[in-house]
């Protein structure tokens, strides 16, 4: 058994419920190949970066997950086949984080953390120079 | 050490050390975009560890990080 760590982004028309229902069965999908999921997080609809297959915007899922790697690649399989499914990452980590993560906090100002080294702004002069495109 | 009279050095600058390394350094994750994006430029291109002093093997880490996060539309590829 290993702990892997999943994001997978919904297409922006589902509904919450439809979300958590699409989770349900790859959570079961994962439970029927002796695997676990320890967290799932819902971050809801966010922006994308970039259009993927027309969407602005996603739902984004997290799960945390301790199972063997073959029920893992048939939880891929499902993803690749469903549609509602614009993209997924399952990364293998060490440890899973039972912490919130920070796709979740986006909300919440946490900058106290970031106060210990330079600001953006420090950097942007030097960059002209390397950057004359 | 610490206060070197700016009258023989005028643009001194202070060596900045890298902000993951040692015991309290923060953890780079993908999923931090608000961090990850204090390391990439407004257009989006990941700033070079010379000009940010991030340690070479924390610079791995994060570039590695970033393009996580533009993989899962976290942050763009490019903005202009």
């Amino acid at each position: 058994m290993s702990f892997y760590e999943t994001v997978f982004i919904a297409r922006q028309e589902l509904s919450a419920a439809q979300v958590e229902a699409l989770a349900t069965n790859l959570t079961d999908v994962l439970s029927q190949g002796q695997g676990e999921v320890s967290k799932t997080e819902f971050c809801g609809l966010r922006n994308l970066a970039y259009s993927i297959k027309k969407n602005r915007k996603g739902h984004y899922v997290l799960f945390n997950i301790e199972a063997p790697f073959p029920a893992v690649k048939e939880m891929e399989r499902q993803m690749r086949l469903n549609e509602d499914i614009l993209r997924f990452l399952t990364l293998k980590v060490d440890k899973l984080d039972t912490d919130p993560s920070p796709l979740m906090q986006s909300k919440q100002s946490r900058d106290r953390r970031y106060e210990s080294f330079g600001e953006k702004e420090e950097f942007e002069p030097f960059l002209e120079e390397g950057e004359k495109e | 050490m610490s206060s070197v009279p700016t009258t023989r050095k005028p643009f001194f600058r202070r060596r900045k050390t890298c902000p993951f390394s040692g015991p309290d350094g923060i953890a780079i994750d993908y999923k931090d975009v608000k961090l990850l994006q204090k390391f990439t430029t407004e257009r989006g291109k990941i700033i070079p560890s010379r000009i940010t002093a991030v340690s070479q093997k924390k610079q791995r880490e994060l570039a590695q990080a970033i393009k996580r996060a533009r993989f899962l539309a976290l942050m763009p590829y490019i903005l202009d």
